[in-house]
Parts: structure tokens; sequence; C-alpha cells
């Protein structure tokens, strides 16, 4: 008889339906990158002082990580602005690993170092590194980055991952100038030996999370793939029907007037300075704590509950979004809405209309309806997964 | 090395062991624990009782004697597992001889 029981995170049910406090936390190391994307929302100057003299020191960090592993969460994902910025970041990574911590890091490779993959390779981090591509050439590259000479530092990240055999992924976007290099990063993907699946594109971008500077905004909203081209990229994965099918089959229905449907706050997201946030983008003063006056405990058990039960109260939201039945397929929620409008219930039209592309491709919604309208949609959504072969549970 | 009851076994430095709900879970900290970098190790109550009481000071003799005392069993039975139990960790690598 075993004595010892091999688990994968995904299989990891201990709690035997209870659920831990915390299961993962994301922290922003810092909002300064060492590139410029002309899509980002978050990126701060890599040398930015104001930004670099307020951010969370490293026993700052260190205490919120602790805190985590003691509320039983198993894994930490360090996000930026680019995480390899920070000087301190090899020793909050191992801290992370050695409080038991499984580590996400998302990164655009530029500064893996051999210092840096060595140390990957000696302490996994126990989840594969995602890295985001921003072109394959160095000329798209650096359109999109912004930076001379990203593209080289980039490929030399990539090789000292590969070569110290650190498990890792990418996640390219959908910009026009870059449709005749798609193949190329297929290809790329297809060649890094943890990708298993077609690599993710951003293509929805979002806008500026800190709603700190509109001449960006209105240029990343014309970067965005209209609703037509979300389409056609999405359905170009061969296996897009059974997965909305499956989708759909669980998640869609009445948003209702509840804004945080989602699982925000169910996990916690630290931004760069301190402070709790119910997911990353969701930066509104109403639905943030600073964890420099209140425990991180306080801020996921007292906290987030009482923000989730924040409900709309915009009457064009209560009576278009609240009675949409594209909940799940369309990203409306509070934080696309604080990004876009400043406010958390604000329908946001440009991802009305990708939902309502996605669902007339679908068939759920016939050419000129808008879903809010539609009265025989469970019929439809029942007809939609049970071609696929599936049931239709629609989520309480 | 063959494990004997007089032997003192330490949780390696290779491993993290935490206790999340009552359950006790050993994080590989190192390559080459587990088949995969990602995977997580956890035991049953035997295990758990044995692996609480690695401290460094207890042979596995002494750890053996008390949980006879704990579970109201056979000596016979605990030495078993606590020799099973450390035979499997060694193999895993998660415990090392002092």
């Amino acid at each position: 008889m075993p004595y010892v029981k091999k688990l994968k995170p995904k299989e990891f049910t201990i709690w035997k339906g209870k659920d831990p406090l915390l299961s993962h936390i994301d922290i922003e190391l810092t909002e300064r990158c060492n590139n410029n994307c002309i899509h980002c929302c978050i990126n701060q100057p890599a040398n930015d002082k104001y930004s670099l003299n307020r951010e969370m020191d490293t026993e700052f960090i260190k205490g919120i990580l602790t805190e985590a592993a003691i509320l039983g969460c198993l894994t930490v994902r360090f996000t930026g602005g680019e995480p390899l910025l920070r000087h301190d970041f090899s020793q909050l990574y191992l801290f992370a690993r050695r409080l038991g911590l499984h580590v996400i890091l998302f990164t655009n490779a530029r500064l893996i170092t051999e210092k840096i993959a060595l140390l990957f390779e000696q302490y996994p981090p126990g989840h594969v590194v995602e890295v985001s591509v921003y072109g394959m050439s160095r000329k798209s590259y650096e359109r999109v980055a912004q930076h001379n000479g990203a593209y080289s530092e980039f490929l030399s990240g990539v090789d000292m991952l590969l070569r110290h055999q650190v498990p890792f992924i990418v996640k390219g976007l959908k910009l026009p100038f870059l449709n005749e290099e798609q193949l190329a990063f297929e290809t790329f993907a297809k060649s890094i030996p943890a990708m298993d699946s077609i690599p993710s594109c951003s293509m929805n971008f979002d806008l500026r999370s800190r709603r700190d500077d509109p001449a960006k905004n209105a240029s990343i909203m014309k970067l965005r793939s209209t609703p037509e081209e979300t389409v056609a990229h999405l359905t170009s994965n061969p296996f897009y029907l059974k997965e909305m099918a499956q989708f759909c089959s669980r998640f869609i229905g009445l948003a209702g007037d509840k804004l945080f449907s989602c699982g925000a706050g169910h996990g916690a997201c630290i931004d760069a300075y301190g402070n709790a946030q119910l997911c990353l983008p969701m930066r509104s003063s109403e639905t943030v704590v600073n964890l420099k006056e209140v425990s991180l405990k306080k801020a996921i058990t007292e906290s987030f509950p009482a923000m989730r039960e924040l409900k709309a109260t915009n009457p064009d939201y209560l009576r278009k979004c609240a009675i949409c039945f594209l909940k799940g397929l369309c990203e409306q929620c509070p934080a696309k809405s604080w990004m876009e409008y400043g406010t958390l219930d604000t329908p946001v039209d440009y991802l009305c209309d990708v939902a309502h592309a996605q669902a007339r491709f679908l068939g759920l919604l016939y050419v000129g309806e808008k879903a809010w309208e539609v009265e025989d949609w469970k019929e439809r959504v029942e007809r939609f997964v049970d071609a696929q072969g599936l049931n239709y549970n629609p989520p309480n | 090395m063959d494990i004997s009851l007089d032997l003192i076994y330490v949780p390696s430095e290779d491993v993290v062991a935490r206790i999340i709900e009552d359950e006790l879970i050993i994080v590989p900290l190192v390559a080459g624990i587990g088949d995969s970098d990602d995977e997580l190790y956890t035991m049953n109550e035997t295990g758990k009782a044995i692996w609480t009481r690695l401290d460094g000071k207890k042979t596995l003799g002494n750890i053996a004697t008390e949980l006879v005392d704990e579970f109201d069993t056979v000596p016979k039975v605990i030495e078993h597992d606590v020799l099973g139990l450390i035979g499997e960790l060694v193999r895993r690598k998660m415990v090392v001889a002092k």
C-alpha cells in the first residue's frame, strides 16, 4: 500500500469540498516594463522613479507571501510590468518556492539571463513560465515593443529557457501587421516542448487600467480586432464549436444585477503598491484594499465578499446587460467597465458587439437581434449544446 | 543503505512540507523529486503521523514506540508502516538519514 499519494495541482482536492481561504494569489511586482508595447494597459517606463519609489519593498512582499501560504495558497503568479526588472526578483522567487508555493511567471523573457535560467532549472517554478511574444521578426517585434534591441534579447531569453530545459509556453497577439507572421508564430510555438495547444492571442485589448493616458487609450482602441476579425480568429481553432458548446452548457445565462458573477475576489490580486484587488485590472478605489492597513486575511474574508455583493444601478446596464443571456460569452465585467468608462456598471459597447458576433456565429442570435430582447434564449442554447452532444446546465 | 529502526531520518531540504486544512502536503523544491515539476504529494494518516515526528532526534524505533501507544496497535504493524513509509520517502528523495 503506498503511503504517499502523488497529485497534479488540478487533481488537488484535498479539502474535500471545503475551499481554502486562498488558493492562489497574483502579485504585480512592478508596473514598470522594459518594453513600451503599443497595446499595453499598464506599463510605466523601466526607470520611472515615481513608480519605483512607491513599489512594495522586499520585506512587504515576503510578508504577503507568508500570509498567503498560511491561508492555504498553493500558487503565486508574479506579473507586471516586467517582474524581472525587480532587483530582488530571485530573492522573492526563492522565498515563495521555500514557502511551498508554485510560481507562475509572466514575462517578456528579455531579462532571462543564464543566472535566472539556472535558478529555474535548479528550483523549478512548478508551473510553466508564460512568455509574451510580440512578433517573429525584429521589425515587427520592436514595432510593438517600441524598444530597439528588444527582439534579440527576447530570442536570447527564450534560448536560455530552452537550454536549461525550463518549461515555458508562449502567448501572442493579433495585430494587422502581425498577420503575415501568424504561421511563423504557430510553427515556433509548436517547436516549444511544453506547448500542448494552440497559443492564445490577445486581440480585444484592454484600455489603461489606471485610466492614466487618454491618448494611448485612443490608439489602443484602433488596434483592437473588430468583432468579425475576432470571430474569424476564434473559429480558426478546429475545436472552437465543441469548446464553446462545453462552455455554454455550463456558463451561459442571464447576468442579473449582481456585478461580480465571475471569479473575482476568490483569489487575491496585489498591485505593485500593496493594494489587494478583486482582480488585476480592477483598480477602482471602491474595490481596493490597502494591505498596509488591512491584513490579507481580512481583505479576502471581509472586504472582498462585501464588494462581491455590489449591484449595478446604471439604467443602461439594467436594461441591457442584466437581462442579457450572453453572460459568459461576453467579457463585460466591472473591470472592463472601469477601464473604459471609470464606472463599474457601464455597458462596454465594443465587448457587446464582439459577444453578439460570436453568438450569431454560434446560431444563438439572428442578424439584427439584441440578446437582451430574445425571449426563447434557453431553447436556442439547448439546441446549440445538444447539437454538440451536450446538455445545458444553466448556472444558478 | 538499509533502513533500520535505530536510524534517524529528517525531511530533506529539497522538499517543503505544509499542513493545509489538516492535510500534510509535500511540495518538491528542486528538480528530480517527482516525474514532473508541478507535482504535489500528500500522505495518508499513518504517513502524516510518522512524518510529523521526524524531528532529527527520534530514531524510527522511538517513533514506532510512540505510535504504538497512540494508535493502540501491535508493534510489528507499526514498525512495518514506519519502515515502509521511510523506504518510500527515501526512494522519492523526500527524507535523508541524519
